[in-house]
């Protein structure tokens, strides 16, 4: 009997022992992968400095690695998803949130994880053959553009804006809303005096890890926007995103173009991680209020 | 104009962004199918490819897809349940569980092509894995722990503390209580975490592109390179060799990613039932 026990206590141990090494894991992960993209990216950044980082030329066999154009790339491309994803996906949160009924909410939210859930090839896919040649057609250039990048892009982002920014709205307190109705506002009041503003810091958050997925996104972008290393003047213009260099040379890249191609994983996974902090922030101060 | 002509405006511009969202879903789903079935045939899913899948079927692509999938699910399920019962169960507060939360969310928010960057430089080239499923499940292991992590907690926090309390109270120890009451009682959710990052693993392109590379030959072992039928459609699309063979591939992940929410959905469902009582 005692010694089954001392058994037991013994396995307990070992479990827990098991499971922390589990839940650790993640922390290695993590921590590894940071760390091999930096080292496997460093020799550029420390030999090219500020060069490699606003230089505006690409020629990776003329050994010129400037990243200026994929980083004007993304972030125009990332302000475009962002300036339709955003409206758009406030506006489908207010709609499930306040309006909706159930019957719309139960077609709407299986329809939006699905939207989530379909793989982003798949969307780069429906945008090379559908939406760049309507683009050449109608509204001018080659199609494969800025524009049409924003514009897969802010489909792509649209469930985690509208998920994200439900889920805030939805936990305002009731008695913000019922003392605003008792004060004679009508429902478009409530929600524009009362309900956006208490839930704006889960929007922003919702909004800046959207953001955070635009910047990261490859396949559908690379398919849709032409690829070209050049800076863009206009939405019609082709453009190269950090990601899609990445992925498009990656096959053939030896030397110091392999590193500088690390290099831009680098910047990347920079700039991802400063999106990250901002959500855990936000949140932070979502929680406190 | 008075507040209540405003408010319906207002109104009307919400029930249009929900119906164009609605929309775009549908012209999504129904453009690839339309495009895609009518080439989907039986030949098509069971014959090897030829010139570069511009004839011939997917069959040892759909092999290499299962394989990576399969392999990758198989080392993320464990270890994210195993992090997922040391979250809920274990520590619930406190500065390691921070840590392990903070972790698995920013490994939740890295971008495929940095997990590809990854994979490429630590199981291709450091570990010598080589282009190979085993290098390619091994990256979208990492990929889908924190889906796992945060799914299977959900469901054992959905677990009521008089199951556990019922358990202790028979004599049971954690580890006993843990195996025979929280567990079983969290499977559906656990399931739901399982089927969704195999939907995830399956439509990955990026990462599996840079570490299992994009060999059309039907692999062998684990340490093989293979192909995803993601892979293959970008490959497809985007070098023009088969657009016709492209919306085949694209309608049956479609399908497939399809049927994987419906699932999902039926399991949660399920799920909640399941607890409604308490």
């Amino acid at each position: 009997m005692i010694s089954s026990n001392r058994m037991n206590k013994l396995t307990d141990h070992f479990v827990h022992a098991v499971f922390f090494a589990c839940a650790l894991s993640a922390v290695l992960a993590v921590l590894t992968i940071s760390f091999y993209i930096f080292i496997a990216g460093w020799p550029i950044i420390h030999s090219r400095g500020l060069s490699f980082l606003f230089g505006s030329h690409w020629y990776p066999n003329q050994d010129v690695f400037g990243i200026l154009p994929m980083i004007v790339g993304s972030i125009a491309v990332t302000f475009g998803a962002l300036s339709i994803g955003v409206p758009m996906g406030l506006a489908g949160a207010i709609f499930l949130a306040e309006l909706a009924p159930p019957l719309m909410i139960r077609i709407l939210r299986p329809a939006i994880e699905l939207l989530a859930g379909i793989p982003s090839v798949v969307y780069g896919f429906f945008g090379m053959t559908l939406l760049v040649p309507w683009i050449r057609v109608y509204v001018g250039g080659n199609g494969y553009s800025v524009l049409a990048g924003s514009i897969v892009l802010a489909v792509m982002i649209l469930p985690t804006i509208i998920t994200i920014s439900e889920t805030s709205l939805r936990s305002v307190p009731k008695e913000y809303k019922e003392g605003s109705a008792a004060l004679g506002a009508t429902h478009w009041q409530t929600i524009h005096r009362i309900l956006l503003p208490a839930a704006s810091s889960g929007i922003i958050a919702g909004i800046v890890l959207g953001m955070a997925r635009a910047i990261g996104e490859t396949m559908a972008i690379i398919m849709v926007t032409g690829n070209v290393t050049a800076i863009p003047t206009s939405i019609l213009d082709p453009t190269r995103t950090l990601t899609g260099n990445i992925v498009l040379e990656m096959a053939y890249a030896a030397g110091d173009h392999q590193a500088a191609l690390f290099a831009t994983g680098a910047v990347l996974f920079f700039f991802i991680l400063l999106l990250n902090l901002l959500v855990t922030a936000i949140s932070r101060q979502a929680v406190r209020n | 104009m008075n507040r209540y002509a405003r408010q319906r405006i207002w109104f009307l511009v919400f029930w249009s962004v929900a119906l164009v969202t609605l929309s775009i879903l549908l012209l999504l789903i129904l453009y690839i199918l339309a495009n895609g079935l009518s080439s989907l045939s039986f030949e098509f899913v069971s014959a090897s490819p030829s010139r570069m899948g511009k004839e011939g079927g997917i069959y040892p692509i759909i092999i290499g897809t299962l394989m990576l999938v399969g392999l990758s699910l198989m080392l993320a399920a464990p270890i994210g349940i195993g992090a997922a019962v040391f979250l809920n169960e274990y520590v619930r507060q406190g500065a390691a569980t921070s840590l392990i939360r903070y972790a698995t969310e920013t490994l939740a928010g890295i971008p495929s092509i940095v997990f590809g960057l990854f994979g490429f430089v630590f199981f291709v080239i450091k570990l010598k894995m080589g282009w190979s499923i085993i290098s390619g499940a091994m990256t979208l292991a990492l990929m889908v722990m924190p889906t796992i992590v945060r799914t299977a907690e959900e469901a054992m926090k959905a677990v009521p503390l008089s199951y556990r309390e019922g358990s202790y109270a028979l004599g049971a120890n954690k580890w006993q209580t843990i195996r025979f009451v929280v567990l079983p009682s969290a499977i559906p959710g656990i399931a739901v975490g399982i089927i969704l990052s195999f939907g995830r693993a399956l439509g990955e392109t990026a990462a599996v592109l840079l570490t299992a590379g994009s060999s059309l030959n039907m692999p062998q072992t684990l340490s093989d390179p293979a192909r995803s039928l993601a892979v293959h459609l970008y490959i497809l699309a985007s070098e023009g060799i088969s657009m016709e063979r492209a919306f085949a591939t694209a309608s049956i992940l479609v399908m497939t990613i399809f049927a994987i929410n419906l699932l999902a959905n039926f399991l949660m469902r399920r799920m909640s039932s399941r607890f409604s009582q308490f």
